[in-house]
């Protein structure tokens, strides 16, 4: 087959694909977020535009692209440009590097053996727009927003890189299709690594700036925070930017912890195998349980925002240095003891990895026990009515 | 084989969406009726008194900042331990162990130091 065709066009055209299709969604998201936010505050949220307030995701971004866009006098205008711009550019790119079904197709591209190191590396450069943003708008309440924020970004940069190191050592793979592999023969990483999942997802939450950690635009104390100075098109560019990287954190979430796109574990199950048999269609199976796993934690997101109230800064800070730091390199002291003391050993013809099983099998217990205490059907409380009636 | 070219073709195709739209769409169909007013840096309606540009700010970003390096080079040096991991065996765990413990000796120092406290 032609190189050019293999390895330039036709990834460029599932690129452009995945990059047509997470606008959409990023679109989409802006009128779920609202109308479910509606309803978990009882009431109906935006729905006079088209049947079911649908056609709001197209007359969101024509607004957008209506209003005044203008530059404030005193801002600095080079960085001021840059600032909504610049985050866009890891945020998409990214999506050329998650394995959204079964290999060989539906991936940008195959094998990219440093993948997840190299989507940390570009997903952290999303702070230099915001703090961007908030410098050149020259205005006291974006600055102290840009500050904060790039404060936030990098303390839980730390507990993000650290949980997966949990993930790797059992993985023993950055490629993210082998991680995927694993979790199918084995199980899925968010049972031997509960902990490091927790704290993935709390530090995901707070990379996003999203509400239990939404400082950057606390509305009561700093207007907008970082975006205060921003309209129309460029204030747009920055909700793309957000957005898509919760899409980003979503799908890393998914592969690392919830098997990506097979549906089983222990080898049985909806797995690689399984799909490559069946073809194209297996493929397409595989990227919708992947796409529904994803909106699945896009609704996490949602429900948490409905759900806790916003942190002090300095708990905030708290939280990421003193209590997520340790806790993360605790995991991966555990980790490592339960992995070396129990190596994988061979009963007859097949290895039992005995380290691996044990961790898996005290996550389930703990999942399982905090189910049961969740959903433990409460007692009622008994009034005595003789004593109601004598007060 | 693992094919990187794309990244940067990529890379075009995302920035050419913003700065088409910026600089071309945009001044094209939206309204703009700047006044000497609007783009005043906004602050609360009142005039501005000073602007960001005349104000420094806290030293403990810097630190921040700088305690997030340490650590963020400290996860760089653990991911490649990570995966070669079970290869490594106890040696390499020893090893990672007396790195960490020199690495958290500072972090309790700066914690001692009250680098991490906010208030």
């Amino acid at each position: 087959m032609n190189p050019w065709m293999t390895y330039l066009i036709w990834p460029l055209i599932k690129f452009s694909i995945a990059f047509i299709a997470v606008q959409a969604l990023v679109a989409a998201m802006n009128w779920i977020e609202r109308r479910l936010l509606g309803f978990f505050q009882a009431r109906l949220g935006p729905n006079r535009v088209g049947p079911w307030g649908l056609g709001q995701i197209i007359a969101d971004p024509i607004k957008f692209l209506l209003k005044e866009d203008f530059v404030p006098a005193r801002a600095e205008k080079v960085a001021y440009y840059l600032g909504p711009i610049l985050p866009l550019l890891p945020s998409f790119i990214v999506f050329c590097l998650i394995p959204f079904g079964p290999p060989p197709t539906f991936a940008v591209t195959n094998n990219i053996n440093v993948g997840l190191l190299l989507i940390f590396a570009l997903t952290s450069t999303a702070v230099y727009g915001i703090i961007l943003g908030g410098w050149a708008s020259n205005n006291k309440f974006s600055l102290m927003g840009g500050l904060r924020s790039a404060a936030q970004m990098v303390s839980y940069e730390v507990p993000l890189g650290l949980s997966i190191v949990g993930v790797l050592m059992l993985t023993q793979s950055l490629e993210l299709e082998e991680i995927v592999r694993y979790q199918e023969m084995n199980s899925w990483n968010v049972f031997p690594q509960l902990v490091a999942c927790f704290i993935f997802i709390v530090a995901m939450n707070a990379e996003n700036n999203r509400t239990p950690f939404d400082l950057p635009e606390a509305e009561s104390e700093l207007v907008a925070g970082f975006h205060t100075e921003y309209s129309a098109m460029k204030f747009a560019f920055y909700m793309l930017g957000e957005y898509s990287l919760m899409i980003v954190n979503s799908c890393l979430a998914v592969t690392l912890f919830f098997g990506g796109w097979s549906l089983g574990m222990g080898g049985i199950g909806f797995t690689t195998e399984v799909m490559q048999k069946m073809g194209w269609v297996g493929g397409l199976i595989g990227t919708g349980i992947f796409v529904t796993k994803m909106m699945l934690f896009l609704f996490m997101y949602i429900w948490f925002r409905a759900t806790f109230p916003r942190f002090r800064f300095d708990q905030l800070m708290d939280l990421g240095w003193k209590f997520l730091i340790p806790l993360a390199l605790a995991n991966i002291f555990v980790t490592g003891i339960v992995l070396l003391a129990f190596p994988s050993r061979l009963y007859g013809d097949t290895v039992i990895a005995v380290g691996e099983i044990m961790l898996t099998v005290i996550g389930m217990i703990v999942i399982a026990l905090t189910l049961v205490l969740l959903f433990k059907p409460k007692r009622p409380k008994v009034i005595n009515a003789s004593r109601v009636s004598e007060a | 084989m693992a094919n990187y070219s794309v990244l940067l073709v990529a890379a075009l195709v995302v920035l050419s969406v913003p700065i088409l739209t910026l600089f071309i769409i945009v001044p094209l169909v939206s309204a703009y009726r700047a006044n000497k007013v609007k783009l005043e840096p906004y602050e609360c309606g009142v005039p501005a008194t000073s602007l960001a540009f005349d104000h420094r700010f806290s030293v403990r970003y810097f630190l921040i900042a700088v305690l997030f390096i340490i650590f963020d080079v400290e996860t760089v040096f653990l991911f490649p331990w990570a995966i070669r991991f079970k290869q490594l065996g106890w040696f390499g765990a020893v090893e990672m162990a007396i790195f960490l413990a020199i690495l958290l000796i500072g972090y309790f120092y700066a914690w001692k130091r009250k680098v991490l406290s906010w208030v």
